[in-house]
């Protein structure tokens, strides 16, 4: 067992399956000798060299495009992206190339990349830096979504993510990046796996990445008036574990959906809908639906705390249900 | 240039096998059995031959919306094709591409490509592929003229040139970008200009004159296979037909395209073989009833194949996830 931060499960995912596979290449802007805008690459270009820890020109539809035909073409490359947003410039790649190909090719294609890209509010970084930006990942067939939230989970998804034949976007959350953590096991975590990290059983608080923690906030706040929550990280987006949700609503019967997206047209929407169309007979009241407020993120912090949901947000929603 | 007589019959079989496949499918379309969008190379076919017969089996390409000659060129099977542009479940997307979406890894291609702009980037990534792999390898990247004003152009030639990747950039300049003609859309007249600004060398060709395609792609290709990076190549050509099966493409002058037509690089080149005593008028008569019958051939194919039964439209989205199917 080791103590770990969120950066450092990253890289020792990418570090043991570079060690194991020449075919494995990490390419981003400064992601080499920098390091990376986060430093979630510190000391791997030192390992690994220049080759394989590539500096890219700022050109995100050739990073994106350079991992779809390495892919294509017999290597397993990692491509960061320096913040999600930025994921706009390339999107052409990642939606109309990386997802369909395999699919427009009559399966005939393997793609196994990873698209790493550092998501979330909280920061200061304001409109253009801090988007959480997974449901426009979650909405395109062909791409499979992870969100961690701890350095166990990032270190082992990444592996899974690598392993992977499929285009895999690989959200981390930005603010996660300092956090310390447990890492008992350096196996591959699969994709699609949910876990329950808190269990209780009145209300089921479904998260994933930053808000994880905010849903363990509210859940000792619930606690202390006697309402015990459970809290289900679902760590993969797509797929999505409906089982864990399932089995977990048909416990605690209320179900909380927090994402810290804009809420118009959130993923926890489609995780909303998905509770309400196929669990509705476990449920004593609608499933709440919290997100960030719907405008672009702010600047002052003062704004900026008022746009992202918070423990108190899933406290209210856990309330009003009793 | 020294060319043997057995690579230019080679490249006149495959110029006339492009020409036939796609008058084939133009009328297969207008008889309504072909679905979608039909782009024909028409008029454009000394390009990819002759670049094509420069390359390996195991070679890469990307191509473009407009792919079925790079896809011939480089190997592609005619039935596979043929069955695929009727959307048949053994076509070679097994109906989930069309015309648009042709691919072969086995023989090195990518992909047509919907997306215009879009292979210029997947090239970057097949020849970093071979570079880190070691291999000596190139990858070809068949585009048009509208594609060198996207982006994608701009940043695949820089990301090539910085890392000295192995990849032959291949400009088919059909002077149009859908409707808008090469003076209007950009401001300059030799797109093989904008090899400088990636200091790469950059070379226009007579695109409709396949040993002069020849010649150059035969340089670009050793060079890049010696490791010294990429070239952008050139061809002035143009695109005989409208943008799409259907386009009436009435922004074409006509006295534009009769001087063009003038230039077709079939008639053409089989004048240059018969005169240069490379083959006689009945070899290329012998030829052009071999490909005839290889198209037949392919009709034949392709209209006995199964219509892919509905609910497979949930497979091979993922390597290992089958999508719900519709319940009614």
């Amino acid at each position: 067992m080791s103590i770990m931060t969120y950066a450092e499960g990253i890289r020792e995912g990418m570090s043991i399956r570079m060690r194991e596979n020449p075919n494995v290449v990490l390419f981003g802007e400064d992601v080499g000798a920098f390091g990376g805008c986060f430093g979630v690459s510190a000391g791997m270009f030192d390992e690994f060299g220049p080759e394989r820890v590539r500096d890219t020109p700022i050109s995100e539809g050739a990073i994106i495009g350079c991992a779809v035909g390495a892919a294509a073409t017999g290597l397993r490359p990692i491509a960061e992206l320096m913040f999600c947003d930025f994921l706009t410039v390339g999107m052409d790649q990642l939606v109309n190339q990386a997802a369909k190909m395999r699919y427009m090719f009559g399966g005939k294609i393997n793609m196994p990349m990873v698209v790493r890209m550092p998501a979330g509010a909280g920061s200061g970084a304001a409109a253009q830096h801090s988007q959480s930006l997974e449901a426009w990942c979650t909405h395109i067939p062909g791409l499979k979504v992870v969100y961690p939230s701890t350095a166990e989970d990032a270190l082992g998804l990444m592996l899974s993510a690598i392993d992977d034949d499929n285009p895999v976007i690989f959200f981390e959350g930005k603010l996660l990046y300092g956090m310390k953590s447990e890492v008992s096991s350096k196996e591959p975590i699969p994709l699609g796996k949910g876990k329950i990290v808190r269990e209780g059983g009145d209300v089921s608080i479904i998260t994933y990445g930053r808000q994880v923690f905010d849903a363990a906030k509210a859940a000792d706040l619930l606690a202390k008036d006697g309402i015990e929550a459970e809290i289900i990280d679902l760590r993969s987006l797509y797929p999505l574990d409906k089982a864990l949700i399932e089995q977990s609503i048909a416990k605690t019967h209320k179900a909380i959906v927090l994402t810290e997206e804009v809420k118009r047209g959130g993923y926890g929407g489609e995780i909303s809908a998905t509770i309400a169309e196929e669990f509705f007979d476990s449920l004593d009241a609608p499933v709440a639906r919290i997100g960030a407020l719907n405008t672009p993120v702010p600047f002052a912090p003062v704004l900026e705390q008022y746009y992202m949901p918070n423990e108190m947000d899933v406290v209210a929603a856990a309330k009003n249900m009793f | 240039m020294e060319i043997s007589n057995e690579l230019m019959k080679d490249i006149y079989l495959q110029m006339r096998r492009i020409r036939d496949f796609e008058g084939t499918a133009a009328k297969l379309f207008a008889d309504g059995e072909v679905p979608g969008f039909v782009h024909l190379y028409m008029g454009e076919e000394a390009i990819a031959p002759a670049v094509c017969a420069c390359l390996r089996d195991d070679d890469f390409i990307t191509s473009t919306h407009r792919g079925h000659g790079h896809i011939i060129a480089k190997g592609g099977d005619l039935n596979l094709m043929m069955a695929e542009l009727l959307g048949r479940e053994t076509g070679y997307c097994k109906g989930k591409g069309g015309s648009m979406h042709i691919a072969d890894r086995d023989k090195g291609i990518l992909g047509a490509n919907g997306i215009v702009g879009a292979g210029h980037c997947i090239s970057t990534g097949a020849g970093l592929s071979i570079k880190l792999r070691k291999t000596d390898q190139v990858c070809v990247c068949f585009f048009g003229d509208g594609s060198t004003n996207q982006g994608t152009f701009h940043e695949a030639l820089n990301m090539a040139s910085i890392w000295k990747l192995p990849i032959i950039f291949v400009c088919e300049n059909n002077h149009y970008g859908i409707s808008m003609s090469q003076a209007r859309h950009q401001a300059i007249k030799d797109v093989s200009d904008r090899a400088a600004a990636y200091n790469m060398p950059g070379v226009s060709v007579d695109g409709n004159d396949p040993l002069a395609v020849y010649e150059a792609a035969f340089e670009a290709v050793a060079r890049a296979r010696a490791g010294k990076g990429p070239t952008l190549i050139e061809c002035k050509t143009y695109r005989q037909h409208g943008h799409f099966e259907g386009d009436p493409a009435t922004y074409k002058p006509k006295e534009e395209q009769a001087a063009w037509m003038e230039k077709d690089p079939l008639p053409r080149f089989a004048k240059f073989l018969e005169d240069n005593g490379v083959m006689t008028a009945k070899e290329i008569e012998t030829v052009d009833a071999q490909v005839a019958q290889q198209i037949k051939d392919a009709i034949e194919f392709a209209k006995a194949q199964p219509i892919p039964s509905p609910e497979s439209a949930v497979v091979d989205v993922y390597s290992d996830i089958v999508e719900e199917v519709r319940v009614r």
